[in-house]
């Protein structure tokens, strides 16, 4: 797990420098923002131009919406308060609850959570200043094929989820609506606009069609929340 | 809104968003549809992600170039459950390449 992390930062801190973030903003992303995907989504509607910073910012945000369900279950594995309860809000990513859930036992969850998550904060940090100097390094981003790894980083994060006929129908509506709006809309108001339509088009399908199976994340899931999928 | 704006306005809102679930009560975030928007929500945003990314230009041009034949590359790779990294050096290998012998 800590390669793929260290790998996955340096991706990240090179990306940013090549979207025109600066060592410094880069750096920062990765200590205060720390969560993967919406840095990703993040420097990748940045790289766009400048003006999409609040499509950036929105589309990060959405993105950001799941660590909120992972501090309902963190806050009731960990029961701190105060200074270590603030910590442990930023330390609420898909790895840090993957692994502090799957600990059958109270203390083990407790010490899964803060190892993993102080674990890959340190390492993504410093994994993000190396790529940010590679990546400010290189020059041209195109000629290094910068441009195709952030499309291919998106991939690979989208790949784990695709698991379920549903899941594929919303990714391929929400691909199919924002290529199509590109032309007609600034950069990154597509990708919200698709996101917002493939959602509203899955659960109209779903709602006619079957009934839903129980959200949880327990089981095969785990698996690729620590392993391949990543915040 | 400045490059240091962007940065500190998307971090300030993933943070409040981790401490909301830290702090709110669990009924208010407890529920199944909640939780069916929340696996579906990075599923759109990726996939819409990836279709920008990888088949419109920076003025919003759909174009067929070296970014699709990487990404065509990449999904290859991860169907043969290649990690991460790989997936990503070789969609840039593939993209610098088709560039350098000017064929994209």
């Amino acid at each position: 797990m800590s390669v793929a992390t260290g790998a996955y930062a340096i991706s990240f801190g090179a990306l940013a420098v090549a979207a025109g973030l600066s060592i410094a903003q880069t750096c920062a992303l990765s200590l205060l923002l720390f969560s993967g995907a919406s840095q990703f989504a993040l420097v990748g509607i940045l790289a766009g131009g400048p003006a999409g910073g609040a499509a950036a910012v929105a589309t990060s945000t959405l993105l950001g919406v799941r660590n909120m369900l992972y501090g309902l279950q963190v806050s009731r594995m960990l029961d701190v308060r105060g200074p270590r309860r603030l910590a442990a809000a930023q330390l609420t990513i898909d790895e840090s609850t993957a692994v502090g859930i799957a600990q059958p036992e109270a203390a083990a969850a407790r010490y899964g959570f803060w190892a993993t998550g102080l674990g890959i904060y340190a390492l993504w940090n410093l994994m993000t200043l190396v790529g940010a100097l590679v990546g400010d390094a290189i020059g041209d981003p195109r000629t290094y094929g910068l441009d195709a790894a952030a499309a291919a980083a998106f991939t690979a994060l989208l790949w784990p989820r695709l698991k379920s006929a549903d899941a594929f129908a919303i990714a391929a509506v929400a691909a199919l609506v924002a290529v199509l709006l590109a032309p007609h809309a600034p950069a990154g108001v597509p990708v919200l606009v698709a996101a917002a339509a493939a959602l509203i088009a899955g659960f109209w399908r779903r709602a006619h069609h079957d009934p839903a199976p129980p959200h949880h994340w327990a089981g095969e899931g785990n698996r690729d929340a620590v392993g391949e999928d990543r915040s | 809104m400045s490059a240091w704006a962007t940065v500190l306005l998307a971090s300030a809102l993933a943070y409040v968003l981790k401490l909301l679930g830290h702090v709110v009560p669990s009924r208010w975030l407890d529920g199944e549809r909640t939780g069916r928007v929340t696996s579906a929500l990075p599923i759109a945003l990726l996939a819409a992600l990836v279709g920008v990314q990888t088949l419109t230009d920076a003025s919003g041009r759909v174009v067929l170039d070296a970014r699709a034949a990487a990404v065509a590359v990449a999904i290859v790779a991860l169907v043969l459950r290649a990690p991460f990294i790989v997936v990503v050096v070789l969609a840039a290998a593939v993209a610098a390449g088709l560039r350098a012998v000017g064929m994209a």
